[in-house]
């Protein structure tokens, strides 16, 4: 009997496959169904009843890493949906966002945009914050269908993935430190510096502007006198901003992605009584206040950062969006986030595709930002977007605190431009 | 390196009262970061809205967080019992901790901050190298109450009792020591330490509610590498953390200056499972 036990005969072992065939049968009928229900359920409603408003689905950093610049992207999404719906909304439908936080997490992006889609049955989606997670956000719609309209993931490595439903109202990345490069090789002889330190954290925003600008200001001469890469998840900068300070170069120039990693260098640098001619960051001096009061508005004079919008810019709409935002939030024209206004933009040009399709299907939204008729307009100025929905149309600027102004100065030849503060004063002047 | 040393001593603060909680009551405080993160928004407000100097406030949010300490022992810990009484003790105080995260979130919304006063971003030149002040007033803070801890530990009578029970609750309690009221004392001053410790992050480092995930990570991380429970473990731990890091992200590259800690860290516990420090009994060193 023992030995039997331990025996499986044919007839058993048949038994057996054709148990786990017909599991496997109805597993994958199961599975193929569930995806069926996804799809169709997930499947954007084009037409929206009498009354009823249109939803928006966002998923936003509203804490992490990334929750200062999810906090002012969830201010200027909220700012353009007030602003729509003040004038009717959309083609007759009130305009409601359904803002999820995402914890600063690429995981938990892509969990946040298939619950807004399946669950929520939202009409239409807008993107997170940064690179990191736009990329996921925007695979994750696609497979429902969904335009994903963002105003925060213009890295390269966003656009290399060969989305057609994605697209980007802001400037791409790559050339932002351009304009700043060429007034840098620009500057007369003698006054032009002669080297530059290059420290940048390991991220897909921040890293792909490093080279373009290092390759300008090498062919103008400019010497490299350090070049390091740090991780992301990197809390102690004393020892990396020391080293920069060790190296004495003129220019530092720093890819950062928010304020308190462009505060840690700036208090090394300060402590190390190190005082660059130049430094720029590439994000963190362009958060406004968050930025002037975190490292006091004496040490931010003389900071410089690229970007494609501040807040006195003239393009069409925008002080009337930073009235709406000093209305509401507080604060001065000075001290409105860039990320504002790139939030608000991206409900600019869903709202410009709408009217022009008259309709909230993805399909036809997404057809119409790829067609070569498109025009469109937001605060940040000009939007054209090539066949990988990177805006080509969009122009690259140097800020600069000045006091506690936040001014335009690069392009040198752009109308608006002031003089650059150059040498940057002393820490605390 | 002399950075390391001056900051890993701060840290050392931080995570003394982590391992003192443990070490008396098998608890991991989990809610310990944004213990600290609490503390620093103390200092911050006392500095802003009052114009009190950060370390001068101390002598408010010490005692301050000493009762938030006793306060959620009371509530919350007290409560937890059985042999599943550390697990659940994650829990519990990561749920304490999503409710602080949130209520701070609230006060003072999810903009970072920063303490600033006259010696946050000074130093002074000694032997030819830049000492920050607010390192070395940092490093002085944190010796000075490493120091009255151990001496509360070894040269009282209250420490007598703290020690005993950590050595055996049941035994401790049958010689007259009243443990409910040692554990309750110390989850209280670990509490405490945290208002020193987040004093000095929040003026070396721009900080929201968030931040705490990074300190929670690297709190657990030094106590686990001195041993659960070790006092003199924490602070070889800290110090050793922050030093190797600082020494290999100037020397070799940013990039490995986790990975090379972490390294090293596998070897510690793989030789010694308990940590440097870290025994089976009497867990304070």
């Amino acid at each position: 009997m023992g030995e039997l036990r331990g025996r499986i005969t044919l007839g058993e072992n048949m038994k057996r496959n054709g148990r786990f065939f017909r599991a496997l049968g109805v597993t994958s009928v199961a599975v193929a169904s569930m995806a069926l229900m996804v799809t169709t359920s997930g499947a954007s409603s084009s037409t929206i009843a009498k009354g009823k408003p249109v939803t928006i689905g966002i998923s936003l950093s509203l804490s992490g890493d990334f929750s200062s610049d999810g906090l002012a992207f969830d201010q200027g999404y909220k700012l353009w949906a007030a602003a729509v719906n003040k004038h009717g909304g959309l083609l007759g439908h009130q305009v409601k966002l359904d803002i999820v936080s995402d914890a600063s997490s690429p995981t938990q992006v892509i969990t946040n945009y298939q619950k807004l889609i399946s669950l929520d049955h939202v009409n239409l989606t807008f993107g997170p914050f940064s690179s990191l997670l736009s990329l996921p956000a925007a695979k994750t719609v696609a497979r429902y269908g969904y335009a994903m309209i963002e105003g925060a993931g213009g890295a390269p490595s966003v656009f290399q993935a060969g989305l057609t439903n994605l697209f980007d109202v802001s400037m791409p990345v790559k050339d932002s430190l351009v304009p700043f490069a060429k007034w840098i090789v620009a500057l007369p002889k003698s006054k032009r510096p002669t080297t530059a330190a290059y420290v940048t954290t390991n991220d897909a925003f921040t890293e792909p502007q490093i080279p373009v600008a290092k390759k300008i200001m090498l062919a103008g001469g400019i010497k490299t006198k350090y070049y390091s890469v740090f991780p992301a998840e990197t809390t102690d900068y004393t020892p990396i901003a020391d080293a920069v300070a060790a190296a004495k170069a003129q220019v530092v120039v720093l890819g950062s992605v928010d304020v308190p990693t462009v505060s840690a260098f700036m208090q090394a640098f300060e402590q190390a009584h190190y005082n660059p001619k130049v430094f720029i960051a590439t994000g963190g001096p362009d958060q406004g206040s968050q930025f002037s009061s975190v490292v006091g508005v004496k040490n931010a004079n003389g900071m410089m950062v690229p970007n494609a919008w501040y807040g006195k810019a003239t393009t069409p709409g925008s002080q009337a969006m930073v009235a709406a935002y000093v209305k509401k939030y507080g604060g001065t024209a000075a001290t409105v986030s860039a990320d504002v206004a790139e939030a608000y933009s991206v409900g600019q040009v869903t709202a410009e595709a709408i009217k022009a399709t008259k309709s909230f299907d993805n399909a036809k939204i997404i057809a119409y930002l790829h067609s070569k008729t498109a025009k469109l307009s937001t605060v940040q100025g000009n939007v054209k977007f090539d066949k990988l929905g990177e805006n080509n149309d969009a122009t690259a600027f140097t800020f600069q605190w000045q006091g506690s102004n936040f001014v335009q100065v690069n392009p040198t030849s752009n109308a608006a431009s002031k003089p650059v503060l150059f040498p940057k004063p002393v820490w605390g002047s | 390196m002399l950075d390391g040393v001056l900051t890993g001593s701060v840290y050392a603060l931080m995570a003394t009262g982590l391992t003192l909680i443990f070490g008396v009551m098998n608890i991991i405080n989990v809610a310990q970061g944004i213990l600290v993160i609490l503390g620093a928004y103390l200092s911050y407000t006392l500095n802003v809205h009052l114009g009190i100097d950060p370390f001068v406030g101390l002598i408010i949010t010490i005692p301050t967080l000493f009762v938030v300490g006793v306060v959620v022992e009371r509530l919350f810990m007290a409560r937890l019992k059985g042999p599943e009484r550390t697990s659940m003790s994650i829990l519990v105080t990561y749920a304490i901790s999503l409710v602080i995260e949130g209520s701070l979130n609230m006060i003072y919304s999810i903009n970072d901050v920063q303490i600033q006063t006259w010696y946050v971003n000074r130093s002074f030149l000694i032997f030819g190298i830049y000492l920050p002040y607010i390192y070395l007033f940092g490093f002085i803070l944190a010796v000075a109450l490493l120091a009255s801890l151990y001496v509360m530990l070894y040269r009282t009578r209250f420490g007598a009792s703290i020690r005993a029970s950590l050595a055996d609750q049941v035994a401790a309690a049958l010689v007259g020591i009243n443990v409910k009221r040692v554990s309750t004392i110390c989850f209280g001053l670990g509490v405490a330490v945290t208002a020193a410790g987040g004093m000095v992050y929040g003026a070396t480092n721009a900080f929201n509610a968030s931040t705490s995930y990074d300190l929670i990570s690297r709190l657990l991380t030094i106590i686990v590498l001195g041993g659960m429970g070790s006092l003199g473990g924490a602070l070889l731990a800290a110090i050793l953390m922050v030093t190797l890091g600082d020494v290999v992200a100037v020397v070799w590259s940013p990039i490995w200056s986790s990975p090379t800690f972490f390294f090293v860290l596998i070897i510690v516990l793989s030789l010694r499972p308990q940590g440097l420090f870290g025994k089976q009994s009497a867990r304070v060193a």
